[in-house]
């Protein structure tokens, strides 16, 4: 019995001027799935990704959330649906620190005229953010920049499960950390999907991708080239099909 | 585990006291040390020159306080010098047909207006802000030598000049109360309030308080009326001490705000905004300047001296964010 879809994008087309970034894309996102997004540099990843997350706009085509259509004409709308995007560059203060990065825009304040900051009340929060993640940050009250990559990218994703989101896209969340870290933020993608949230993980390291998807989405100079289910395929056959033009596939087969 | 909650490690970590900023408490500690031993048998000690010293640096602090809110967003006001100029003259025109507090709002407008436009400028014509303010620094500096055809527009209202920087409120003179002032204000709405949290975040990554929905424009406009403000309280603290207004005031003043703000731990690239710091920073400069006069070096060597902190003081501030 096949889980039902909660989220489908039909026939995206984008175009920057001339340069055809995405043609005809179609992908289904069904509940507490992971579902891995990979291809070439330039391929269109993050450019898909920021249709759904508001931050671009689709030339053309259209997309379902749990079965109705919708449009996702600003990030705002995309975050009240419950879509929250992790962008490839992170996107904290670097200045500030934890609890100021996870309610930054939606601080607790007093109430109404001078609007003083709870801070109390936000620390308090976010160690029971991080402990419900069981993100590993020994002292919040650090800038940060003064923490490692890999806990600056689970300070992004608690920020992001903070507004209690229905999908998560993560982009690139391994790129640039240290092996141990890797295995923190994979684990840490795990237990999201524990708490029910679905999730797009962009990744170009396929051993993460393989570690927590459950199904991975081929894309090719803008096209869908493959969607395969984890258990039927392997990293050999996915790596093909990133880099090898069709023909050649076609070929590689006939020679076998 | 619990660290959040650990007083030292709080929010105030972003603002103020911390380790790195005690240096500069220590490095003024240790001038002031070094220039009461040497220049003990020169007066550096006695009560009137370090009144001296505080009458000094008192309205560079307060526009130091308004300039740490600028950079702390990532821009400069580079017009400050000649909005306070402007400011006094004005405002002392005014004082000359009507009363204190029209003037005072006359005066205090012509620094918002200038914001005005500089905001303009930035957040609506995407100019950076070190060129459209230095083009506008230029512009004001011309109208306030034009109007007064470089005359001292003089100022005989003496309930003006004692609130304005020239009286005594009991012991403290009424300088130091508009100093005292500002920068509590300025201290608690940098760290306090959501206000300064969006500052702080503008300056850190605009990118992302615009994506967590900060309006990073207003931020910035909000803060360059705000400081335009901040120069007319300045030029009107002149003007009250020295009981007239000139085309000059302030035209010295940028570059000793922007050392005083730099030295007292805030990064020229955006993101920190150490209110106390940069009124420490101003006291350091005041007392170093105060020494070197003492000293017997010409202003000539002191503008020097100066340039050389504030190479120093930006060679040792926060480097450049990454990427
Ligand atoms: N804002 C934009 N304006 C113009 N061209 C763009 C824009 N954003 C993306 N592109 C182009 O669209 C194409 C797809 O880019 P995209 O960032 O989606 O690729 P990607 O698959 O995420 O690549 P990478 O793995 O390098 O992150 C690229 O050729 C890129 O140059
Ligand atoms: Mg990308």
């Amino acid at each position: 019995m096949e889980k039902a879809n909660v989220l489908e994008m039909k026939k995206i087309h984008k175009a920057f001027g001339g340069l055809k970034a995405l043609v005809d894309v179609n992908i289904e996102l069904r509940h507490g799935e992971i579902i891995g997004l990979v291809g070439d540099n330039a391929a269109g990843k993050s450019t898909l990704m920021k249709i759904l997350s508001g931050a671009y706009h689709a030339d053309e085509g259209s997309i379902f959330f749990n079965g109705r259509e919708v449009a996702i004409t600003n990030p705002r709308i995309a975050k009240q649906m419950g879509i929250e995007m992790i962008y490839q560059d992170l996107e904290l203060c670097p200045n500030l620190d934890v609890p100021a990065n996870l309610f930054l825009g939606r601080e607790v304040i007093t109430k109404p005229f001078i609007r003083f900051l709870k801070k109390r009340i936000m620390e308090d929060e976010t160690v029971s953010i991080l402990r419900k993640l069981k993100i590993d940050v020994k002292n919040p009250g650090l800038r940060i920049d003064k923490l490692s990559g890999g806990q600056q990218q689970a300070v992004a994703i608690g920020r992001a499960v903070s507004f209690n989101p229905k999908i998560v896209i993560m982009d690139e969340p391994t790129a640039n950390l240290a092996v141990v870290e890797i295995d923190k933020v994979l684990d840490l993608t795990l237990r999201l999907k524990e708490h029910g949230i679905s999730i797009i993980i962009i990744s170009h390291r396929l051993d993460d991708v393989f570690r927590v998807s459950d199904r991975i989405y081929v894309l090719k100079h803008g096209c869908i080239a493959a969607v395969k289910e984890k258990a039927k395929t392997n990293k050999e056959e996915i790596i093909k099909l990133m880099f090898m033009e069709a023909h050649e596939r076609q070929g590689q087969r006939a020679r076998q | 585990m619990n660290s959040v909650n650990n007083p030292e490690n709080n929010g105030e970590s972003i603002s103020g006291f911390k380790i790195k900023d005690y240096a500069i408490y220590l490095i003024m500690l240790g001038i002031f040390i070094v220039f009461a031993f040497f220049l003990r048998n020169r007066g550096f000690l006695s009560i009137i020159n370090l009144m001296n010293i505080f009458r000094q640096t008192a309205i560079i602090s307060i526009m130091a306080v308004g300039f740490t809110f600028v950079i702390a967003s990532g821009e400069f006001d580079l017009s400050i010098g000649s909005t306070v100029a402007l400011s006094a003259l004005i405002g002392s025109l005014m004082l000359q047909r009507t009363g204190i507090f029209p003037s005072v709002i006359a005066a205090v407008a012509v620094g918002a207006a200038i914001g005005f436009v500089n905001g303009f400028f930035v957040v609506r014509a995407r100019m950076p802000s070190f060129l459209a303010t230095i083009a506008m620094m230029g512009i004001i500096h011309g109208l306030a030598r034009w109007i007064t055809h470089l005359q001292a527009i003089p100022v005989l209202n003496d309930r003006f000049t004692y609130i304005f920087g020239g009286g005594n409120l009991g012991p403290i003179p009424t300088l130091f109360v508009w100093t005292l002032i500002v920068m509590v204000f300025g201290q608690i709405a940098m760290v306090k309030t959501l206000f300064g949290r969006k500052v702080l975040a503008t300056g850190g990554n605009v990118v992302a308080a615009r994506l967590a929905g900060i309006n990073t424009d207003k931020v910035k406009w909000v803060l360059f009326i705000i400081m335009g403000m901040i120069a007319s309280l300045a030029g009107l603290l002149y003007t009250g001490r020295l009981h007239a207004a000139r085309y000059t005031y302030g035209g010295q003043d940028l570059f000793t705000i922007v050392a005083a703000v730099v030295i007292g731990g805030n990064s020229i690239y955006g993101g920190t905004g150490t209110i106390i710091g940069a009124v420490v920073g101003s006291l350091i400069l005041g007392m170093v300047n105060n020494g070197l006069i003492l000293f017997g070096f010409s202003v000539d060597q002191q503008v020097i001296f100066r340039g050389v902190m504030i190479l120093v003081a930006v060679a040792l501030s926060p480097s450049a964010p990454k990427e």
